[in-house]
């Protein structure tokens, strides 16, 4: 199929494995503690920063013939601010706890380094329909870690998923307690790393030697 | 039966090619445990010592057994006081035996399978690392600790605090303390208040009058939060020298510590260095307090900060671990001292974590090396000092 070239292929699967922005480039690493005690907030934000990061892209992609290489921080810093400020408030108006819950780290999108180290490695050299694509797989690749960290913390944490109770209260019963410490951003940061081990040990040409 | 030869039958089927050469590492853990190793090293010279890894750990075991056998006659005698039962030495004991065996099957067994799994898959020797690090889990718990609870914090010890680190000898975090912190901040009701410390208080057991359960650690703060002071001189100090209080199961008794520590520091096993400058530490701390005199719990006396709580059993047992601990030995007083101050200071200032010496020993191994780094380079740029002066 035309649409998905090769290249454009690799652009949007690559982030999803050998090269995913938490795993192996390590960044986003504060948002992905911050915001994983839930799976509801770790959804909406993985969502959130995969469209702020595709967009962005997109827009960066169309204007890179335009902009001066000396200001293009800026361009890039404007482009991202709009469009977080539209998330927050399209947030705001249609899922007000969530935004609520998330609180800062939807303005802190602006920071996150996944999205201006695409825009800068990516979107600055290519065209808008692949840049577009590696906004769509970082963003992926990224909400997949979020979801796996935030999948673990909330049934460990709080017994719950997506805010509904699945460990049963005969488990409670007999002695089960929810985990104190995975509710605590440092349990967050161990879960990271154990999901960094399996990644490296099934993906052998990233091992340090 | 001759055990070497029946060891010598079923060797070959563990070898290469044999039937259990999966099991490699078992076989060579037990045989070796039987056996001194007569391996002889075919290039090269090695000195040897006699005190291997396996002695090294028995002795710390053999050290242990004072505060164990304590720890276990007072888990009855507090049961007894509880109840009001009046029960022998003997009945005391045979009950702390039994409630006691549990916590160190299941810290033994989730331990060591995960041990020699893991050397299995990398096809390392069984090390024997575990040896003392299983018995020292069950020591800092609170008798009542649920054993589900226990055998996590074991793996999540074992395996995140050690063996993703390269195993024993690799790790920068006492093992044992990491299991107890991870209670602590799992499942903080199951190892803090007053009602752990005696087994069946957390379970419905109604004490008799007079009995709560605190342990001396809370004096201080309760006093504190109902507003009123503690007269320091009238309180049972001896008790809390022998170790008939309340606490975790191995820390209470400080004479039984200290019969362990001399044993430590007559086979020199364990630096005293680090032991002598985590008490000088901590009291030194509790002087400064005391002069600074702000609340009742300043006001205690410097000297009991070291008999309550796990401070003895943390500089004894826990500080001078040889593989977290500074190396050096200018660095091992500074790294002595750091444990015995901030486990004070922690205790004092803090009230939401009752005993410092869990934090303070885990805070001392995280910066363990930076203090051998800066006592390497002291002593490398006093050299460089003085060859220079002297060939001007």
């Amino acid at each position: 199929m035309a649409f998905l070239s090769k290249k454009n292929k690799e652009a949007l699967t690559s982030p999803i494995g050998a090269n995913n922005p938490i795993l192996v480039q390590i960044l986003g690493i504060c948002s992905t503690l911050a915001v994983t005690a839930k799976l509801k907030p770790a959804f909406v934000m993985a969502l959130s920063v995969m469209v702020v990061t595709a967009v962005a892209n997109l827009v960066i992609s169309l204007m890179r013939k335009g902009i001066p290489s000396r200001i293009r921080i800026i361009v890039q810093l404007v482009v991202v601010a709009a469009l977080v400020i539209l998330v927050d408030q399209i947030l705001k108006a249609f899922v007000y706890d969530v935004s609520k819950s998330l609180s800062v780290f939807v303005g802190l999108i602006i920071t996150n380094c996944i999205i201006m180290g695409r825009l800068e490695a990516f979107a600055l050299g290519n065209k808008p329909m692949p840049s577009f694509l590696d906004g769509i797989g970082n963003g992926l690749g990224y909400g997949m870690i979020l979801i796996i960290v935030g999948f673990f913390r909330e049934l460990l944490g709080s017994g719950q998923l997506w805010g509904y109770q699945v460990i049963p209260q005969w488990c409670y019963d007999h002695g089960y307690s929810n985990n104190g410490l995975i509710i605590l951003p440092p349990m967050a940061l161990i879960i990271v790393g154990i999901i960094i081990w399996v990644h490296r040990s099934k993906n052998t040409s990233l091992q340090e030697k | 039966m001759d055990l070497r030869k029946l060891v010598d039958n079923i060797k070959p089927s563990f070898e290469e090619g044999g039937k259990f050469s999966a099991l490699h590492s078992t076989f060579d853990a037990f045989e070796t445990f039987l056996f001194v190793p007569k391996t002889v090293t075919t290039r090269g010279s090695h000195i040897r010592d006699v005190m291997d890894i396996k002695r090294t750990m028995s002795v710390v075991i053999i050290a242990l057994l004072p505060a164990l056998l304590f720890g276990m006659f007072n888990i009855g005698y507090q049961h007894s006081m509880a109840t009001g039962a009046n029960e022998t030495i003997l009945g005391n004991f045979w009950f702390g035996f039994l409630h006691m065996l549990p916590l160190i099957i299941v810290s033994y067994v989730t331990g060591l399978a995960i041990e020699f799994a893991s050397a299995q898959i990398r096809h390392h020797e069984v090390n024997e690392g575990f040896l003392v690090t299983g018995l020292l889990i069950p020591m800092i718990m609170p008798i009542d600790v649920p054993l589900w609870m226990l055998a996590i914090a074991t793996a999540f010890a074992v395996i995140l605090g050690k063996e993703v680190f390269g195993g024993t000898g690799m790790n920068i975090f006492n093992p044992a303390l990491l299991a107890r912190a991870f209670i602590f901040f799992s499942y903080p009701t199951k190892i803090s208040g007053d009602k752990v410390w005696t087994y069946g208080l957390d379970g419905g057991l109604t004490p008799v009058d007079g009995f709560s359960g605190a342990t001396p650690l809370s004096i201080a703060p309760n006093a504190m939060a109902n507003g009123t002071t503690v007269d320091w001189s009238c309180l049972p100090v001896m008790d809390w020298f022998y170790g008939f209080i309340p606490g975790s199961i191995g820390e209470t008794s400080t004479l039984a510590i200290l019969i362990g520590a001399a044993i430590l520091i007559f086979t020199g096993i364990a630096s005293w260095k680090v032991m002598v400058s985590v008490f000088a530490g901590g009291f030194v701390m509790g002087s400064l307090l005391n002069l600074i005199d702000a609340n009742t719990y300043m006001q205690m006396p410097a000297y009991y900060h070291l008999l309550i709580g796990g401070f003895a059993f943390g500089a004894v047992f826990m500080a001078t671990d040889p593989v977290t601990g500074a190396q050096t030995e200018t660095g091992k007083w500074i790294y002595g001292a750091i444990i015995g101050i901030m486990a004070v200071l922690i205790r004092v200032f803090n009230a939401g974590y009752p005993e410092g010496m869990m934090l303070a020993i885990l805070f001392a191994n995280a910066i363990a090396p930076i203090i051998d780094y800066y006592v390497v380079q002291a002593n490398i740029s006093r050299r460089q000092k003085r060859v220079k002066c002297s060939t001007k």
